[in-house]
């Protein structure tokens, strides 16, 4: 059994402790905003919070997380990921919309820790986020707007 | 374009509410078009809550059209566009045909080109029967009532009403035949920037997309397919994999051994724990290199002629004479969601969930996999997490594969397709493997007098089920772009070589202009140095005095990026020009050489695709097209070891651009009265050769193969 | 025509190619001269500390490399404040606390607690065994460490010990911790001498 809280439930779940954490979210909890991509952490479609710290699920074993808190894209609240989410939406920035859960979860954890990220701290937390439509040149710009919506 | 919006009801069968009955669930529409009556108008519902859906026959997979095709109706409806919803058309070829193809699928940027009148005259009947449905009520004149912003109002009266009072009223009017359309100049919605309908839903994590699908009992299912393309399944043994807890069942199907359980990393740890034998005897064996020599014999051979235009001279007489040869890796498409497909089979009917971009392939497929009639199948189209045309397969071998994991589990019950990513890098279905060869005289003018161009590839349609569609012709799909261009050669001769193999082709984001663009617009670069042309004037020079469209681009991103030749404060830049899918595109690139390594900084990129009915959505496909060419421009290719088996399997070793890669884009749309065309691939053809001009003007080399890292020799 | 190196390379299939043993204490007690058998004691440890398992998390600048080819990380990360990765993505985003197998069975990814970059200080990437065996006898680059906390280093710390259990897919460094550690002891005791530059 391992235990865990997401998105503020607790769970204890008699699942294999290898299975990654990614495919306990999707087809034991139905938590779908989690997306799988690639499986070996190449492209950050799968980053949830773990402990407040963005980790990719699909390559975090559940038996790694026991008493670990996980949020995923459905549980985010705060300042932060509200600054992202509008900011997203209002220049319009998901194309097929795959990646963009895990963008969100990656520029909020971003600015969380620097709220008034540059252009290469923006490279540095984001580089792990693939996103084949290249909408790249939305996801800066929209970081950068973030953060002066909580500058205020 | 005449359509033929309106037959007799405007609306899904005798429950008399108006145009509507929204159906709010994907059950309960599919139900609907198995066994109802149809709409002679499937497109439009008007709740009584004011709602407007709009049934998108058009995969939503990041290009837009549910926003788009939204508009059109919103802006012929007078409806304000925070009523405005979309829904996924499910599969229906005979409501839902791509006007382009006359058959339902998306594919060939073609999905705002073959809407635009029809949408617009389906919301143009929709608002005459609700200005008949308001006449009646009120007793006054129906050329007296206004509609703005979704308010019904007759000014004198002072009566108004929303959409929905009116709706159940509006279902009993006479749907008219062929109803007027606004004029441009009239446009409320259309030509301005607005956010894609389905925006918010990606950024909250509650878009569903085909892999968030789950049913009752359902299965996740795996399929191991054979290592080299052409193999097939001698033996297997599922010991291993059947004592993977979770894992249901193991059965062979015709692309190989399909392990069903209950959740997906049991499927994948039983998959891994198969021991398959693999009959090679009809498989590929070469490996990348030996397949270009293949490629570049054929290619020298000059192929056949699918394309000749005045006396080839004899080159011996020119004043230069030019040669190149160019080699394209196998590319794949790798969108972000790996093909997937849920498929629920009972009763003899089946449902699917799946990113159908070809329903009219796809559905008859599954049928004969079924062994059921096709009217006994129905398709719900998802979201699709890209597809850059991987979706979009004439074979319908995703949908046959679903098709045949739900017979071989000899039972009725919902089961999940689910491909990984190695799956889908390895799986073949790639962007062709081509080679070029060139050759062209210059004459001691600078005039080009000979152009000759030869494209030796696969064809990506003969031998599938669209082959009909080229009517005993050579698939020009194979080496569109470098045909019908617009410059001006004394004479040219256009040959094609078709190659074979059993690895699987298809389109991938613009097609053949993914090479064509590239070989034509660089060897072009070369010919006009050689000429002692700018690149620039060197192209305006070529073209003839009635190309205004691609003059415009071409002056247009010229202006934009301050075109002052193609080196300028120790960096390079490069311009190329393509029209593709009937859009013009003119991209200029600013590439710097970090130690041996271009980078792009910039890219600036003059876009005319007729009228720009959401100038967001254009620039976004310039941006994304821009983006997507650049990775596959420098990382990007898909090889095959001695013996035949792919040597990339996922992002590591087939990596995607990220975002520090990315260039600034500014991107010009240029204002046009003309009908629409299409975005979603135009964007990306220029990219790599503007980018290879520029960084032949920063570095001297001239870059004859792609990728730029790691191309094979 | 010159020749662009964008590295590509199959991280997740490395190669063992660095497998080699190597050597107790014990194969080096017949060399008479102490600093000779020291510098000796040194050069086997060197094997070591110049595989990739270990050099690949000691670079000098920038961000960590990957495989027995020592290509640069992907996904691209750099160093950090903390040598730790970027806000935003750090080495914990993708590195668990121990060693996790992919789910094909194929590879894995390395983990470990701690698990984090040598310091700048500590940077070996592209320096000769008398450079690094200069840096790591001097506190003011060894993170304060005396040599008897060097040999405790080498002997029983965690994260050296994940050089010999990385993880499927990747080969291990030469030998064993405890013969490391047994190299490391005898080279102290022998007076710690270093490899002429």
């Amino acid at each position: 059994m391992t235990a865990f809280t997401v998105n503020g439930r607790d769970y204890d779940l008699d699942i294999d402790p290898e299975t990654p954490l990614l495919w306990v979210l999707r087809d034991e909890l139905r938590l779908t905003g989690t997306k799988f991509g690639c499986g070996i952490a190449q492209c950050g479609a799968c980053t949830v919070m773990l402990d407040g710290m963005p980790r990719r699920s699909c390559v975090t074993p559940i038996g790694m997380i026991e008493g670990s808190e996980i949020t995923t894209i459905e549980g985010m609240e705060g300042p932060e990921i509200a600054a992202v989410q509008s900011a997203w939406t209002a220049i319009d920035v998901p194309q097929c919309g795959w990646c963009q859960s895990g963008q969100i979860m990656s520029a909020t954890a971003l600015l969380q820790q620097v709220p008034k990220p540059s252009d290469e701290d923006i490279n540095n937390a984001m580089a792990g986020n693939v996103c084949r439509c290249a909408t790249y040149v939305r996801i800066r710009q929209a970081i950068h707007d973030a953060a002066k919506t909580l500058e205020g | 374009m005449s359509v033929q919006t309106t037959r007799r009801g405007f609306l899904a069968g005798g429950a008399g509410l108006m145009l509507a009955l929204t159906l709010p669930l994907d059950r309960a529409r599919a139900q609907a078009v198995i066994s109802g009556p149809f709409a002679p108008n499937a497109f439009i519902r008007i709740g009584t809550d004011d709602l407007v859906t709009v049934m998108i026959k058009h995969i939503e997979m990041g290009q837009g059209p549910y926003t788009g095709l939204a508009t059109l109706v919103a802006e012929e409806l007078d409806a304000d566009w925070s009523q405005m919803r979309a829904e996924g058309a499910p599969a229906d070829d005979k409501l839902y045909a791509n006007l382009a193809f006359g058959a339902q699928g998306t594919g060939g940027s073609t999905a705002m080109a073959n809407s635009f009148m029809q949408m617009r005259k389906a919301g143009a009947a929709a608002r005459a029967m609700l200005v008949g449905a308001a006449a009646a009520e009120w007793g006054v004149p129906a050329e007296e009532i206004t509609v703005k912003a979704g308010v019904v109002a007759h000014a004198a009266s002072g009566k108004s009403s929303g959409f929905g009072a009116l709706s159940a009223a509006a279902a009993s009017q006479p749907v008219p035949e062929d109803p007027p359309v606004k004029s441009a100049a009239d446009f409320v919605l259309i030509g301005k920037d607005r956010p894609k309908l389905d925006t918010v839903a990606k950024t909250n994590g509650t878009a569903q997309f085909t892999m968030d699908v789950y049913r009752d009992g359902m299965l996740t299912v795996v399929v191991a397919h054979p290592p080299k393309f052409g193999a097939t399944v001698t033996s297997f043994d599922d010991k291993a994999a059947l004592a993977v807890k979770g894992v249901e069942m193991v059965r062979q199907i015709s692309s190989g051994v399909a392990v069903y359980a209950t959740n997906t990393y049991a499927a994948l740890k039983g998959r891994d724990a198969l021991a398959v034998q693999w009959d090679d005897s009809a498989a590929e064996t070469r490996g990348s290199a030996e397949m270009f020599d293949a490629y570049v014999k054929a290619a020298t051979e000059g192929g056949i002629t699918v394309e000749e235009q005045g006396d080839m001279p004899d080159m011996a007489g020119a004043a230069k004479v030019l040669e190149a040869e160019y080699r394209f890796p196998y590319l794949a498409h790798a969108p972000m969601e790996p093909l997937d497909a849920v498929i629920e089979v009972k009763d003899g009917r089946a449902e699917m969930w799946f990113g159908s971009q070809f329903p009219t392939f796809d559905k008859p497929t599954v049928a004969k996999a079924l062994g059921i009639a096709p009217e006994n199948v129905a398709i719900n189209v998802l979201l699709a997490g890209g597809s850059f045309g991987r979706r979009a397969q004439g074979s319908a071998h995703l949908a046959a594969e679903a098709g045949e994991v739900a017979k071989a589990a000899g039972r009725d019950g919902a089961f999940k397709l689910v491909w990984t990513r190695e799956d889908d890098l390895k799986g073949g279905y790639y962007r062709p493997m081509t080679v070029h060869k060139f050759r062209a005289g210059i004459d001691a003018d600078g005039k080009i007098i000979g152009w000759e161009n030869t494209v030796a590839n696969q064809s990506i349609m003969m031998g599938t089920p669209m082959e009909a569609m080229l009517k005993g012709g050579p698939d020009n799909t194979s080496y569109e772009g470098s045909t019908n261009l617009p410059y001006q050669f004394g004479a040219r001769r256009i040959g094609w070589a078709r190659m074979e193999s059993p690895v699987s082709v298809l389109w991938w984001r613009s097609v053949g202009h993914t090479h064509t663009a590239y070989a034509v617009e660089t060897f072009l670069d070369e010919v006009l140095e050689a000429a002692g042309k700018d690149p620039v004037q060197g192209r305006l020079d070529l073209l003839p005095p009635d190309a205004t469209r691609e003059r415009g681009v071409i002056e247009k991103v010229a202006e934009i990026s301050g075109w002052a030749g193609p080196v300028r404060d120790g960096k390079g830049y490069g311009i190329a020009y393509t029209k593709s899918f009937n859009t013009y595109v003119a991209e200029v690139v600013e590439v710097e050489d970090r130690g041996g390594v271009p980078h792009v900084t910039r890219v600036w990129c003059a876009v005319d695709c007729g009228i720009a009915v959401n100038p967001n959505v254009i620039r976004a496909q310039m941006e994304g097209g821009i983006g997507y060419a650049l990775g596959t421009a420098l990382h990007n290719h898909i090889t095959f070891a001695p013996g035949g088996e792919v040597e990339q399997s996922n992002f590591h070793d087939y990596p995607m651009l990220r975002i520090h890669e990315m260039p600034a884009v500014e991107v010009a749309i240029i204002a046009s009265d003309a009908d629409p065309t299409g975005v979603g691939e135009p964007g990306v053809p220029p990219l790599a050769p503007a980018m290879a001009n520029a960084w032949r003007a920063v570095s001297g080399a001239r870059q004859y193969q792609l990728p730029f890292g790691g191309a094979i020799s | 025509m010159r020749r662009l190196t964008i590295a590509i390379a199959a991280a997740f299939l490395a190669v063992p190619a660095f497998a080699q043993d190597l050597s107790g204490p014990d194969a080096f007690a017949d060399i008479a001269d102490e600093t000779e058998r020291s510098v000796a004691l040194f050069d086997e440890m060197g094997k070591v500390l110049t595989h990739p398992r270990c050099l690949n998390c000691h670079p000098v600048t920038g961000g960590p490399t990957q495989g027995d080819d020592m290509h640069p990380h992907s996904p691209p990360v750099v160093r950090g404040d903390a040598d730790f990765g970027a806000p935003g993505m750090n080495c914990s985003t993708c590195h668990g606390t121990a060693n996790m197998t992919l789910t094909d069975g194929h590879g894995s990814i390395p983990g470990h607690e701690p698990w984090s970059l040598a310091p700048v200080s500590m940077g070996w990437q592209g320096k000769s065994l008398a450079e690094i065996c200069a840096q790591i006898k001097d506190p003011e680059r060894n993170g304060g460490k005396s040599l008897e906390q060097l040999y405790e280093h080498n002997a029983h710390d965690g994260l050296v010990g994940w050089g010999w259990d990385p993880g499927q897919g990747r080969a291990p460094a030469p030998g064993s911790q405890e013969i490391f550690g047994q190299l490391t002891r005898a080279w102290i005791d022998t007076g710690a001498a270093c490899p002429a530059g």
